[in-house]
């Protein structure tokens, strides 16, 4: 169980100039054969153009628990939102 | 189903007031579908569960490459040949998908995988069925994932959010598996009259033992109530064995094929068809290990694990050299 492969996190970039996003995982010995194996597994339909792989052990995450004061400091502010700007329909597009 | 008995870790279902505040903060957050990721709380039955039941998916993806494996070198034609090669490679994908999301709940691939070997954990009993001619695969493709769909399109709101991402995944790859099927069976109950008897004849062999991969009759299965309270079963057994015969009897009958059971019917007032139950013994035989390939399929897998394993092994050791001596180099 020691000499199982490492865990890679891949990313792939679609066809039409997005950003890559992730789509799963695969173990391989290192970078060179995760890439070849995210080929096979997951770009067999034309799904995608370029692909990133990152050891999961690598990959630092948020936890649950910081959700509340991760986030909720957002929430009350409603002026990063345009629609919190009334603007007059004579001005025109804005 | 390709899960068919997982036994659910609990001691039965509890109360709001027996849970604890952990408890029923995981229950609403279920209950509001709001998925539930893997560094969020659950309850270890919960999570031990999920472990048999993504595991025994995932077992499932991969053994089943075996039955439609042994005839890719003997397929009729170049084409066919090459689809079916397509479909077995989606398999192996599926098995990776699922083997991925099991390792999010903390045990890893190659456990999962001693614990196939070593006859711990199972495989859907349809792989123990022999496929002996060309319309098996035919067959194959369209009554068992056709069989499979029909449980992993409802196992795509899943509580679980790796899984239900897996299932999504998986149900997109498997109309191509259930229409290929369709489309070879279709040449064979329309070509010669020994092809339409081979087709017949593989609609006859399948058809039960398709029946059984929605696993045992409701009032059989146990503990199926906590799974669905926790959303990682969503239908029950009966509800999708009904939805499968529903969909499949019509396309029988339009390949001119005689139904595999004659208690099909038309029921006007159910709104569905009746049919008769398959063989449960002959079910519980097969889990147990005595369906007619379970030492074949179980012989395969643990060879090729033990063939790759000189593989595997040096494909590390190369890349721990090079990484050595890139740390040496810096
Ligand atoms: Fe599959
Ligand atoms: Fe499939």
């Amino acid at each position: 169980m020691k000499n199982e492969w490492p865990l890679w996190e891949i990313f792939i970039r679609g066809q039409h100039g997005m950003s890559h996003r992730h789509v799963g995982s695969l173990h391989a010995p290192d970078a060179a054969m995760a890439i070849k194996n995210a080929r096979d597994v997951y770009t067999r339909r034309n799904e995608g153009v370029s692909i990133w792989v990152v050891e999961a052990q690598h990959v630092a995450a948020s936890s649950p628990s910081d959700k509340g004061p991760l986030y909720e400091p957002s929430e009350s502010k409603v002026y990063r939102h345009p629609t919190f700007f009334d603007i007059p329909e004579e001005v025109g597009a804005m | 189903m390709y899960a068919q008995m997982i036994k659910t870790a609990s001691d039965g279902i509890k109360s709001r007031d027996e849970m604890s505040d952990e408890e029923r903060t995981f229950q609403d957050k279920i209950d509001a579908d709001i998925k539930i990721e893997p560094k969020d709380w659950m309850p270890e039955d919960y999570r031990r569960t999920l472990i048999r039941q993504i595991g025994q998916h995932a077992h499932s993806e991969v053994v089943g490459q075996l039955p439609e494996g042994n005839w890719i070198t003997r397929a009729p034609t170049l084409e066919r040949k090459a689809i079916l090669l397509a479909k077995v490679q989606d398999e192996a994908g599926h098995g990776l998908y699922l083997y991925s999301a099991a390792e999010t709940l903390g045990v890893s691939r190659d456990e999962l995988v001693e614990m196939l070997l070593s006859g711990k954990m199972k495989y859907s009993s349809i792989f123990n069925y022999p496929t002996l001619n060309w319309a098996d695969i035919g067959a194959v493709g369209w009554l068992v994932d056709g069989a499979a769909i029909i449980n992993q399109v409802a196992l795509q709101r899943t509580s679980y959010g790796p899984y239900s991402r897996a299932m999504i995944r998986i149900c997109k790859e498997e109309s191509f598996h259930a229409r290929q099927g369709y489309h070879a069976i279709m040449a064979m109950a329309f070509g010669t009259p020994e092809q339409k008897k081979m087709a017949q004849d593989a609609v006859n062999r399948l058809w039960f033992p398709a029946l059984m991969m929605f696993g045992p009759s409701d009032k059989d299965s146990v503990h199926s109530e906590q799974s669905m309270a926790w959303k990682i079963k969503i239908k029950t057994n009966d509800e999708l064995r009904q939805q499968f015969v529903d969909q499949t009897v019509p396309q029988i009958l339009y390949l001119g094929l005689d139904l595999p059971d004659p208690n099909i019917q038309w029921n006007e007032e159910r709104g569905h068809y009746d049919f008769s139950d398959p063989d449960w013994s002959e079910f519980f035989n097969v889990i147990k290990g005595n369906g007619p390939c379970n030492t074949d399929r179980l012989a395969a897998r643990g060879k090729a694990w033990d063939d790759g394993q000189w593989v595997r092994d040096g494909l590390l050791a190369h890349s721990r050299k090079k990484a050595a001596a890139r740390m040496a180099a810096e």
